[in-house]
């Protein structure tokens, strides 16, 4: 593996070196016209050689940006490579970005060329290019809906393969002397954060740090060439680029595509993928899914799923990490593997998974154990873009639902006196496109990059993380304040869709909920409940009880530890609307825009910290075309009740 | 795709595809249709519009041979005919119904699979059995059938029972069905009815991909004039079994009468 190493020390020579070691293997597929085509690792690497000669004779030329703009295509992953062979720096961006968020990156990155899906992609390419003057030239993939498109800059992708074509007939060493020229510490790709505070930044990392990073996590899991992924998150996120690509060339794994995101569920049914990423939102998702569904099933089916549910519970865990069971338990494990287990991760397509990741936010431990109990292999990771994803993964067999588990090969790891989470290691990216002060204020000379999060090391060494530092305040009377642990409690209860928590500098703690609009509305259904909306869901007093209910444990079990006792939600509403990337209010990668939304609503945050029981509001709200509209209502703010600070032990006992 | 595509870059509309020539239909003493004429061209939007009961789907099941007219002839590709809904299905006229008319139970793919059945030979028994000609027509035409899917965006619902699918998507596969005929004439019976703001943009964007790229003729029953006027080369107006108008979107909407039979008009 060392002499490999050395010389395949970039993307290229990796595709080149794969090529010619297991050139059979599939390494690519995608499901079109209902079925898997699929491209061996030596058809990709002919395939790229074209295309990145096309590139190169359309102009596209060394240290020059080349965006990416939509889902997981074969052919997109492939811009990555044949940019990276001629040392264009690949940006992907988000496909589901309005035209101006492109406009800011295209922007920003100076993009001379980009890679378009498809005609929405190519619209709002077009529809900024006079923003854009240094981009020169559009590609394409699919042609449907662009013939009458004729200008002069757009080409299809099928066009540029050929002028490829021509190209190396010319000049046949051209390919091989690129590949070879460049070197592990070239920029590799250059990945536009999401941007939780202000606009977006562009992390630069070298091949050096991708790789390294990549393959180190790949032995550590002993990922190999008949490992299975779908690649379905979003290409400009670090997760993907180190998922789908990075260790699919380190591993030699085969990498597919879905037909469309809305068949995502079923063509990872078909798949059957060995290893899988997704953020706890998913797992989320499917377990209510999973839960909706069996309470429709018949009495007998119901009552077997929660007998062997029950038991996986007792001693699901401890199978899974080898621990010792009895030989009872164990039979009876197998009866509910054979009835229940089974059946139900085939139908969650999960039955293949040999190792599976969640990040990006933390994981209620009832949802995590769940999976872990009916044998899924679920392991939390705590990474960041800039550092080319791991930083902390959990250790097989000592995973613990509420931390982040122990360094990642080669990565080191200190507190600073704030409490913040401190690392250094292979993955540390090289800069902040276009930005030192960043730079300089994110990553020290001696190469430590500072995360923002706060956090601590447990008794056995694993990280815990409890917030952004910077998000982490104290009420007026000194109390620690860390809003997304508490909002992360709201959240584990399912009805419960996304919280934002006040309480920085006030007397005391306050939240907005948003409730789940499918597991609500679907309580609502089986009840009888009428309802026209979101809106109208949220108003009414059922939920509203139910709700108060869900704060009222949250603050039972908060008082029970020590350091945030003090901060329980005394007041909260239920939002009119859904809190939502188009209205600026998540991120793209659905996290919460704190300063934003404190801006936004800031009537009814005072409102949270008076004595009111109501609190009109208007909002716009912005549809996925871009239109505006407005959005009044009148909410309900409701008093929450708190547990004395030292009687939670005794408010436990009493239940 | 590039193969099914008909060249239409430059002049799109060819010559006379249709014509209906003085049609009358009765139904007992009441006149559905009086002395209706006009023509249908290659490549065209044709849509006809009206208040209701005004004859429209009359006119509609009259050309494909749904109802026999007692007076007038139909003129298609040329000649003369005596038209019959399976003769207007093999030579190519395919249609959609105002109330959907799929199998319910029958799964998105089977549904447009059997809209190719004129176009399977084999017999009963091998089909049974999916041998020999019967394997090769079925790989065929589900691969056109794929095509299909993907170009109207319904992969994700292939193997949904029709009757769990929303409306707007049911209208969809109606069409994909239609489509699947590859038809030289489409006749949508009101494909746009019931259907909110963004479904209609939707089914909009197909009919004119359908034109686009396929070439095939349109012929379109609406009630949204917005789209209507958007969709349409040539429009005609009928009242009461009466032509009130025939030309091109702006010319219709600017005529007296129709806009009398529209808005009411004190008599």
């Amino acid at each position: 593996m060392s002499t490999q190493t050395e010389t395949n020390d970039t993307f290229p020579k990796l595709l080149r070196y794969n090529a010619r070691v297991r050139a059979e293997r599939p390494a690519m597929r995608e499901k079109d016209l209902g079925i898997w085509q699929s491209w061996s690792w030596a058809e990709v690497y002919e395939e790229v050689s074209d295309y990145a000669a096309g590139l190169y004779a359309l102009g596209l030329r060394a240290g020059d940006k080349i965006a990416i703009i939509g889902d997981n295509r074969p052919r997109l992953y492939w811009t990555l490579t044949a940019a990276q062979v001629i040392g264009a720096v690949p940006v992907p961006t988000y496909a589901d970005s309005v035209a101006e968020e492109i406009q800011f990156v295209l922007d920003h990155a100076e993009a001379k060329f980009a890679m378009a899906e498809d005609q929405e992609q190519v619209d709002k390419l077009i529809d900024q290019k006079d923003h854009l003057p240094g981009l020169e030239v559009i590609l394409f993939d699919d042609s449907r809906g662009l013939r009458d498109y004729n200008q002069s800059f757009l080409w299809n992708y099928e066009a540029v393969l050929e002028k490829g074509r021509e190209f190396r007939t010319q000049n046949p060493e051209f390919i091989e002397r690129c590949i070879d020229g460049r070197t592990g510490s070239d920029v590799c790709i250059m990945l536009y954060t999401s941007g939780t505070t202000g606009q977006p930044k562009g992390v630069v990392h070298t091949h050096d740090s991708v790789l390294i990073t990549a393959r180190n996590a790949a032995e550590l899991e002993g990922l190999n060439e008949r490992d299975e992924v779908l690649a379905y998150l979003p290409m400009a996120w670090v997760g993907d680029n180190i998922f789908s690509f990075g260790q699919s060339y380190a591993a030699g794994f085969c990498v597919s595509c879905p037909e469309s995101s809305d068949t995502v569920l079923n063509d990872l049914w078909e798949l059957g993928p060995t290893y899988y990423f997704a953020p706890p939102r998913i797992f989320e998702n499917l377990l209510t899914t999973v839960m909706i569904r069996m309470e429709d099933a018949g009495k007998l089916k119901q009552r077997m799923f929660h007998y062997f549910m029950d038991h996986a519970k007792k001693v699901g865990v401890d199978i899974l990490d080898g621990r010792s069971v009895g030989l009872m338990d164990r039979i009876k494990y197998g009866l509910g593997e054979l009835l229940v287990y089974g059946p139900l991760k085939n139908a969650l397509g999960l039955s293949r998974v040999r190792l599976g990741y969640t990040a990006g936010e933390a994981i209620g431990p009832e949802i995590f154990e769940f999976y872990r109990s009916i044998g899924i292999n679920l392991k939390q990771l705590y990474g960041s873009t800039e550092a080319a994803v791991f930083i902390t993964i959990q250790p097989n067999g000592g995973i613990k639902p509420d931390t982040v588990g122990v360094p990642a090969p080669d990565v080191e790891i200190k507190l600073s006196d704030r409490g913040e989470v401190l690392f250094t290691g292979p993955g540390v990216f090289k800069e902040y496109y276009k930005n030192p002060e960043s730079t300089a204020d994110t990553k020290t000379d001696d190469n430590w990059v500072m995360t923002g999060d706060a956090g601590f090391f447990d008794d056995e060494g694993q990280l815990k993380i409890i917030d952004r530092a910077k998000d982490v305040g104290q009420l007026n009377d000194g109390t620690l304040f860390a809003p997304k642990y508490i909002e992360n409690k709201l959240k584990f209860f399912p009805n419960i869709k996304e919280v934002v928590a006040f309480g920085h500098e006030r007397d005391y703690c306050a939240a907005f909920i948003n409730i789940d609009l499918e597991a609500v509305g679907n309580w609502a259904e089986r009840n009888g409940i009428a309802y026209a909306s979101y809106q109208e869901l949220a108003s009414l007093p059922q939920v509203y009880e139910q709700i108060q209910a869900h704060v009222e444990e949250t603050n039972r079990q908060l008082s029970t530890e020590e350091r945030v006792a003090g901060s329980q939600i005394k007041r909260f509403l239920l939002l009119h609307k859904m809190l939502d990337a188009d209205d600026g209010e998540l991120t793209r990668t659905s996290k919460v825009r704190r300063r934003y939304i404190a801006e936004k609503y800031d009537v009814l945050i005072e409102a949270l910290y008076s004595d009111k029981k109501n609190c009109r509001i208007e909002t716009e709200v912005t549809y996925e075309d871009g239109r505006k509209g407005k959005l009044a209502a009148d909410l309900e703010i409701r008093d929450a009740k708190t547990v004395a600070i030292g009687a939670g032990a005794a408010a436990q006992a009493a239940e | 795709m590039s193969e099914m595509m008909a060249d239409n870059e430059n002049g799109r509309i060819g010559g006379e595809l249709l014509s209906v020539d003085n049609i009358t239909l009765r139904f007992g003493g009441v006149k559905a249709l009086t002395d209706i004429s006009f023509n249908i061209n290659k490549g065209e939007i044709r849509s006809i519009i009206g208040p209701n009961g005004a004859g429209k789907s009359s006119m509609l099941n009259v050309i494909n041979g749904f109802y026999k007219p007692q007076e007038g002839t139909i003129r298609f590709k040329g000649k003369n005919v005596n038209m019959k809904p399976d003769l207007a299905a093999k030579s190519g006229i395919a249609r959609t119904f105002q109330n959907i008319a799929l199998f319910k139970g029958m799964s998105t793919l089977d549904n447009i699979m059997t809209g190719r059945m004129l176009k399977m030979k084999a017999g009963f028994l091998s089909q049974a059995i999916y041998w020999g000609r019967a394997q090769k027509e079925e790989l065929e035409n589900r691969a056109f059938v794929e095509e299909i899917i993907d170009f109207l965006e319904i992969q994700s619902i292939r193997k949904t029972p029709v009757g769990r699918l929303p409306y707007g998507l049911q209208k969809r596969v109606e069409l994909a069905r239609a489509l699947a005929m590859e038809p030289e004439l489409l006749l949508l019976d009101e494909p746009m009815a019931g259907m909110n703001l963004e479904e209609k943009e939707d089914m909009s964007r197909y009919i004119i991909d359908v034109n686009e790229y396929f070439g095939t003729t349109i012929a379109l029953i609406e009630h949204d004039m917005g789209v209507v006027m958007d969709l349409s080369d040539r429009v005609v107006v009928l009242d009461y079994g009466c032509k009130l108008a025939d030309g091109s979107p702006d010319e219709v909407s600017s005529n007296q009468a129709v806009i009398d039979a529209y808005l009411g008009v004190a008599h």
